[in-house]
């Protein structure tokens, strides 16, 4: 009798042990397909929306007034000024800061900290790097210009390539440094001769994340590029870039405007996603 | 360093001692350019922390203290008060938190533990790239394509559902206008997603196999081992990577201003209209004539900054905490 009530017990904990656990791996699959499923309703969007006012007036008209057709060419010319420029800037200053955390100072207090800061500066609220940058430049030149759009933009670029080349080098093994050193090399052509090469792919990666990150960066621009309806290629002036655009057009009341907000989403996801699986290559083909 | 250094010197029987000045020279050139790089990251941080206090500093001083806890926002009469916009970033990080949290975990739970082999590598980076897509996608996405769908078809049916209902009735009281708190706190969970996920799922992969295994051999079922054994051992990394999903949702801008209707007040309603810090300062800083009004704004972005500077940094500290543990 009691080995028969003993045996249902366990069924039943058995059985409630059993059920729950099913529930929270159908949970766990649930939760997977649709951030999975989100993923794609969202790139479906943007085809379905975007493909259609893809055309080669796009690429050589410049953006409308309301109410009629154009194009998004000084908005892409803008956006590719400004996103080199932030990568002009940001990189080098990068790359040596890296340098610096992962060869000279490792274990130094000056590293220990610029890494805290540094992890906090790259997911700081990049609108508080637009208001920043207003202050400090548009401010000072008194008017907004696509150099502080740039600066803004390099701002956004430096605390990934810092990120990734610190890591990257600290992938180096010290016996190569080591081995360097012990020919003789000076410290200068250890680290530009052998911690470089070894951790070239994943530098480059870095810098191809940072690039894609800003492509896409609006709040930054705002009030720093601010935008131009026109052509323009004088860096001391207000310059269009993509994402303002997109802003602006998207909220407007005019279908033709919409339409070209949905197809510079489009060419602003494209860009990103094929910057993304090109760095994903990029650093898995290397360390294999 | 002067190992290297003393290397050097002792090599120089061979060397010319022209070659080797040169090599001392460029030597101290990339010590002192990879220092100053440092440094200047340093520095700013602390242009923009300095920045942001000098030209909030005539909002702080005309306003005071109640700055932090008045409604009123008029740009007319110059009344200016951040209480409406702080509401707003906290309720929709709040409502991003309570969705996203659980699915991340799920999400994670899914990539280490039930994931096929060969689907684990897509699946991690296809979230992953939801990282990757711009704000002003999920931003214009939002407007377009969620705001409509939960205006016709979720809204009416929360509204319905909960009126009546003490508490509940009120906070879900409709009309059902689409876009509001409640939308941005929804694209917000879907952008804080990746950040989660991919922070929890490489904190689960710390744990040592020998002890899920082991507790796999005494018969604990999947959810017990990720319950008692996984989430237990990884607790720190689990909550740091939630801060660091929190920190990018207070601050994000784009996706937000879209959806939130921009409405400068305090409604009762999750269902209505509101505004946040970010939103407010991308909406109104191109608009602001006055200096007391774009001192006020940026008071708005300090704010903010000392918000996410404070949750980022507990993020940062707990998964420091964690990867020294990892390494011992």
């Amino acid at each position: 009798m009691a080995a028969q009530n003993l045996q249902n017990l366990d069924m039943a904990m058995y059985n409630r042990r059993r059920v729950l656990n099913r529930a929270v791996m159908v949970l766990a699959w649930a939760a997977a397909l649709s951030g999975i499923a989100v993923l794609a309703f969202i790139l479906l969007t943007l085809l379905v929306r975007g493909v259609g006012g893809i055309n080669l007036a796009v690429f050589t008209q410049t953006t409308p007034p309301p109410g009629s057709a154009g194009g998004l060419l000084n908005a892409i010319f803008g956006s590719v000024v400004m996103t080199m420029l932030g990568t002009v800037i940001g990189t080098p200053i990068g790359i040596l800061a890296g340098t610096y955390m992962a060869e000279y100072g490792r274990a130094s207090w000056l590293s220990t900290v610029v890494r805290f800061i540094n992890d906090i500066l790259l997911s700081a609220p990049s609108i508080v790097i637009g208001l920043f940058v207003y202050e400090v430049m548009v401010v000072t030149m008194g008017h907004f210009s696509a150099w502080a759009g740039g600066a803004a933009l390099a701002l956004l670029v430096l605390p990934v390539v810092v990120r990734t080349t610190e890591d990257m080098l600290l992938l180096v093994p010290d016996g190569l440094r080591e081995a360097a050193s012990s020919l003789g090399s000076p410290r200068w052509l250890v680290i530009s001769k052998v911690c470089y090469r070894a951790a070239r792919a994943g530098m480059l990666t870095g810098v191809l994340l940072a690039v894609a990150r800003v492509t896409g960066e609006t709040a930054p621009l705002l009030f720093t590029a601010l935008n131009n309806q026109f052509m323009s290629t004088d860096m001391n002036a207000p310059m269009a870039n993509l994402p303002v655009v997109i802003f602006q057009f998207a909220l407007s009341p005019y279908p033709e405007w919409q339409k070209l907000a949905w197809t510079g989403a489009l060419l602003i996801t494209l860009t990103v996603l094929i910057l993304n699986i090109v760095a994903r290559t990029l650093s898995t083909s290397k360390t294999k | 360093m002067n190992q290297v250094a003393s290397v050097a010197s002792y090599s120089s029987t061979n060397v010319s001692s022209s070659a080797l000045r040169r090599h001392t020279l460029w030597d101290a050139v990339l010590r002192n350019a990879t220092r100053t790089a440092a440094i200047t990251v340093l520095l700013l941080l602390s242009g923009v922390i300095i920045t942001l206090i000098d030209g909030s500093w005539l909002a702080f001083k005309t306003f005071g203290f109640g700055f932090l806890t008045t409604e009123k926002w008029n740009p007319v009469t110059e009344k200016f008060g951040a209480l409406a916009p702080i509401y707003g970033t906290v309720v929709t990080s709040i409502i991003a938190m309570v969705i996203g949290i659980p699915i991340s975990i799920g999400i994670a739970i899914f990539i280490t533990e039930l994931c096929p082999r060969a689907l684990k590598r897509p699946i991690s980076t296809a979230i992953e790239l939801l990282a990757g897509i711009p704000s002003i996608i999920y931003g214009i996405w939002g407007l377009f394509v969620l705001a409509p769908f939960l205006q016709l078809h979720v809204q009416p049916l929360i509204i319905s559902t909960f009126e009546g209902v003490p508490f509940l009735g009120s906070l879900f009281a409709g009309p059902p206008y689409g876009i509001g708190v409640f939308t941005a706190g929804i694209i917000l969970s879907i952008m804080v997603l990746p950040y989660i996920t991919s922070v929890t799922r490489d904190v689960f992969e710390t744990v040592p196999p020998t002890l899920k295994e082991s507790a796999y051999a005494l018969g604990c079922t999947t959810w017990e081992v990720v319950n008692k054994i996984v989430l237990p051992f990884t607790r720190t990394g689990v909550i740091g990577g939630i801060m660091l999903g929190l920190g990018r949702a207070l601050g994000e801008t784009m996706a937000v201003t879209f959806v939130i209707g921009n409405a400068h007040r305090i409604s009762g309603s999750l269902l209505a209209p509101g505004t946040t810090i970010s939103a407010t300062i991308a909406n109104e800083f191109t608009e602001a004539e006055s200096a007391l009004y774009s001192s006020s704004l940026v008071a708005l972005g300090l704010l903010l900054f000392v918000i996410t500077f404070i949750v980022l940094a507990c993020a940062r500290l707990m998964l420091y905490r964690l990867q020294q543990k990892a390494g011992r």
